[in-house]
């Protein structure tokens, strides 16, 4: 009996290197993605009411960013973006160079925007909610964006995509934009088309 | 009485100077005050295209005053004019051309950043050329207020030169940017004018 415990100690050793090992194969469910900057399938853009009377639209043309999927507990995805608020587009020079002044932006105190969230839930087959902390013109505030899944699959050539649309809104007055552009424009939607590439 | 003579400018001279210094002091208090305006004021689109319109016009007319003083004579110099002041004006004079072309360049450049025309009053448009750099609007915009600036630092030191010579050393130098034409007074006349 002694030495039959003796010869199943090695298959014990075996047993709990595999038990040990089974959380390093769950992390290996957590898939990271690079935002398809570069490809230029990602955008953030924003809308302001003009007047009450009309959608204007925006977008700022650089940033990047990255995410991570977790497949096992979908809680545990992450995303970051930073973006150059300098590349403010509004299809109008003197309207961005305005965006750009002391009025608004302020890109030369604060040339980073930056995103961070907390906490991801998916709360539907292609819905979910993510929370974080929006940094804007130096002020660091909780938002909420709601978060659609498009699609996710592999792509053409070889990698495999995940995209999402995700929207929020907030004060512009939060962030210490206060130039009035009248009661229908005090807030700003946020529209943000972040397709990933899986790494 | 129109063109330039060796002792005096003639009308268009004088009324060209006068009309540039109204204009260009005119365009700098109102650029000053029209990025102040709030989005609801009534004068926040119309400054602005007055500013663009009279910008455009200026250039032409400077460039009509450029072109008159090539084709007349240069009056001569004040003969109580020092060396040093005779070269201090040329200085002046050319600085002051090639600050009113950059500052409307600069000007320009803001407003066509994005390959938008210029509308001057309804009447034209003065296409894009260059468009589309890097930074251009912000950057052009820093450039056309320190060439302003400038531009009104000079026209301040010409005009205290002006009064200085008007009232201090009471020479024609002012009189004769109002268009007096008196005839250079010999010693002798001049002796008789200040009896006078």
């Amino acid at each position: 009996m002694k030495a039959m415990k003796i010869k199943m100690l090695p298959i014990a050793i075996w047993c709990l290197a595999v038990a040990a090992a089974i959380p390093a194969l769950a992390t290996a469910a957590v898939e990271r993605y690079v935002i398809d900057t570069e490809g230029g399938h990602a955008f953030v853009q924003f809308r302001v009411k003009h007047l009450a009377y009309s959608w204007l639209y925006g977008r700022f043309n650089d940033f990047s960013g990255t995410f991570t999927y977790d497949t096992e507990d979908t809680s545990n995805s992450k995303v970051e973006v930073t973006i150059d608020t300098a590349s403010l587009d509004s299809n109008h020079a003197e309207r961005d160079k305005h965006l750009r002044g002391k009025d608004f932006l302020e890109v030369d105190r604060y040339p980073q925007a930056s995103f961070k969230s907390t906490a991801y839930k998916e709360t539907g087959f292609n819905t979910s909610v993510l929370e974080g902390e929006l940094t804007l013109k130096g002020i660091t505030k909780p938002i909420t964006i709601e978060v659609q899944r498009i699609g996710n699959g592999p792509d053409p050539w070889g990698g495999y995509r995940r995209g999402y649309q995700g929207s929020t809104s907030f004060a512009l007055k939060d962030f210490g934009i206060d130039y009035n552009l009248g009661p229908a424009a005090r807030e700003v939607e946020m529209i943000l088309s972040i397709e990933g590439v899986r790494q | 009485m129109w063109r330039n003579t060796d002792d005096g400018y003639g009308l268009v001279a004088v009324v060209l100077h006068w009309l540039v210094a109204v204009v260009v002091v005119g365009l700098f208090v109102l650029g000053l005050w029209m990025v102040e305006l709030t989005y609801y004021d009534v004068w926040y689109r119309r400054s602005t295209d007055i500013h663009k319109g009279v910008g455009f016009l200026l250039f032409f007319v400077v460039l009509a005053r450029l072109a008159w003083r090539l084709v007349n004579p240069r009056p001569v110099p004040e003969p109580t004019h020092t060396r040093l002041e005779r070269v201090a004006a040329a200085v002046t004079h050319v600085l002051f051309y090639v600050l009113l072309f950059a500052v409307m360049t600069a000007g320009y450049l803001i407003s066509t950043a994005d390959g938008r025309a210029i509308d001057v009053f309804g009447l034209f448009k003065v296409p894009a050329t260059i468009a589309g750099l890097p930074g251009q609007a912000d950057i052009a915009g820093d450039v056309h207020l320190a060439l302003a600036i400038a531009l009104i630092v000079l026209t301040v030191i010409h005009s205290l030169a002006a009064l200085k010579h008007h009232f201090i050393d009471r020479d024609r130098t002012l009189l004769r940017m109002l268009g007096r034409r008196t005839p250079r007074p010999s010693r002798s006349s001049a002796d008789s004018r200040r009896g006078a």
